[in-house]
């Protein structure tokens, strides 16, 4: 019966699709932007898939795009994961004072956009003797007139780097993914801005781009890296890479290097002789809600009282 | 026959030299490991203390310091005086409890005289900043740079303003 009527119309279901999606790829497809940066843009291909010289030529057109932009000239590395390497992050939650200076060292290494503001790091104030693991009703917006208050402590929480991150399973597009070396990292060429990675992150510790990030020429920091701090567009997600533009180089992560309490510790979770192991072998470290089996790489512990 | 005996002793005595030698590098290390540490952050024209010093009798009494250093009240060690620290006979250096010289910049030595838990994790990196590349060579602060020696409780500070409430986003 539905057979005949389709071919009363002359026009089956399958025809008219055929037709309307032809038609919709037509008017997507903006004929105007006739320039090569555009439609390079358009067919780029997927991080993990591009050769090194596909991956250079990609570099220097965002480059070009970035330097028109900012009028300023902008270097996009590409360093990869050293051999032998596991970040792991360490913070001392006994000495942490909740002055946010790692917040802001972390906005002006990473590019931020600064309006809307973005921050990938949120310090959490916790009444010390209460019931304290309710993450969710932390209070981040505290602003007394000196840090450390006597009755409070202080947390601050960024990407974990887990190394089981639900973030990852959760993109659609493979846009997101764990390297090597154990950082979580985006593309944002690939990143459509659905906020599903948003939705799997326990931590809270991924940002969205409601409209064109908004930072002056002159606090652009240079140096990037395509997976890290290059400035970023409207309507994809961001967060923390414990600065790989500066950890694939040897250098601390920004926040450390910012903290003034020297709360925050770095290093090579694959060698004995550095400080995170250090912590983790002599001090009783913990992960923030572990049994959700995300196994991060951020460890929390206090070393001393006062 | 000879031979083998000859070859067997070089073999033993290389062995006891190659193991003598790695013990004795060891040790050096032990004995000279250096922490690479910024300048001490000494009060504008203060130092060298000898050019004031200099033929000043040491006063070992403990009183009310009146022409210089009124501002260094001492709340570390109440009921200590300046030369359990300082070399009474060369101003430019501190001396330890047993009597051992030690450079300014060497000065965590001293505060590990007591403080030795926290001189343990400041070696391992663990107490305190460390700044420079995490898989080679670390700059150390100084105990001093955060802890003002001679009232050495972390100072409160202002913190940086919170982030924008949601419903503050115009």
């Amino acid at each position: 019966m539905e057979q005949n009527d389709n071919k009363n119309s002359g026009l089956n279901r399958r025809k008219f699709l055929q037709g309307a999606a032809l038609g919709l790829a037509g008017m997507a497809l903006p004929l105007d932007r006739a320039d090569a940066s555009f439609w390079e843009s358009f067919f780029q291909k997927h991080f993990r898939e591009m050769n090194d010289a596909e991956i250079k030529k990609v570099l220097s057109r965002l480059e070009k795009e970035c330097e028109i932009k900012y009028k300023k000239a902008v270097k996009i590395g590409n360093e990869k994961a050293m051999p032998g390497v596991m970040f792991g992050y360490g913070l001392d939650l006994s000495r942490c004072i909740g002055c946010r200076r790692c917040v802001y060292g972390c906005v002006d290494e990473n590019n931020q956009s600064l309006d809307p503001q973005i921050h990938w790091i949120t310090v959490l104030r916790f009444k010390k003797g209460e019931k304290w693991v309710d993450l969710e009703n932390a209070e981040k917006y505290y602003n007394p007139d000196k840090v450390p208050q006597d009755d409070y402590f202080y947390m601050p929480v960024q990407c974990q780097q887990c190394e089981n991150p639900p973030c990852v399973r959760a993109c659609p597009t493979q846009a997101t993914w764990k390297d090597p070396d154990g950082i979580v990292v985006i593309d944002y060429n690939w990143c459509i801005g659905c906020r599903y990675c948003m939705a799997a992150c326990p931590y809270g510790a991924r940002r969205f781009n409601w409209t064109e990030p908004n930072r002056p020429a002159e606090k652009i920091n240079p140096n990037t890296h395509y997976l890290g701090n290059r400035p970023r567009y409207k309507g994809v997600v961001e967060k923390c890479t414990f600065c790989i533009q500066r950890s694939r180089n040897g250098r601390y992560p920004a926040c450390v290097e910012a903290c003034p309490v020297g709360a925050r510790k770095f290093g090579n979770l694959l060698d004995p002789e550095s400080e995170i192991r250090y912590a983790i072998k002599h001090k009783r470290v913990f992960r923030l809600k572990e049994d959700l089996n995300t196994n991060p790489k951020f460890y929390y512990f206090f070393a001393y009282g006062k | 026959m000879n031979r083998y005996i000859v070859s067997a002793a070089g073999t033993v005595f290389f062995l006891f030299f190659f193991f003598h030698l790695h013990q004795a590098e060891a040790l050096e290390q032990e004995v000279h490991k250096k922490f690479l540490v910024p300048p001490p952050p000494f009060s504008q024209g203060i130092f060298p203390c000898s050019q004031c010093h200099q033929g000043m009798p040491a006063n070992k009494a403990p009183r009310k310091l009146e022409m210089m250093h009124q501002d260094i009240a001492l709340h570390h060690m109440p009921g200590g005086w300046c030369f359990d620290c300082h070399n009474p006979d060369n101003r430019d250096t501190l001396r330890l409890a047993n009597g051992k010289i030690v450079k300014f910049s060497e000065s965590y030595n001293l505060c590990g005289q007591c403080h030795g838990t926290i001189l343990r994790e400041w070696k391992a990196g663990l107490h305190g900043k460390r700044t420079g590349m995490w898989n080679g060579e670390k700059q150390y602060l100084l105990c001093v740079h955060c802890h003002w020696p001679h009232d050495p409780e972390f100072k409160p500070i202002t913190p940086l303003p919170p982030p924008v409430k949601p419903s503050d986003i115009k």
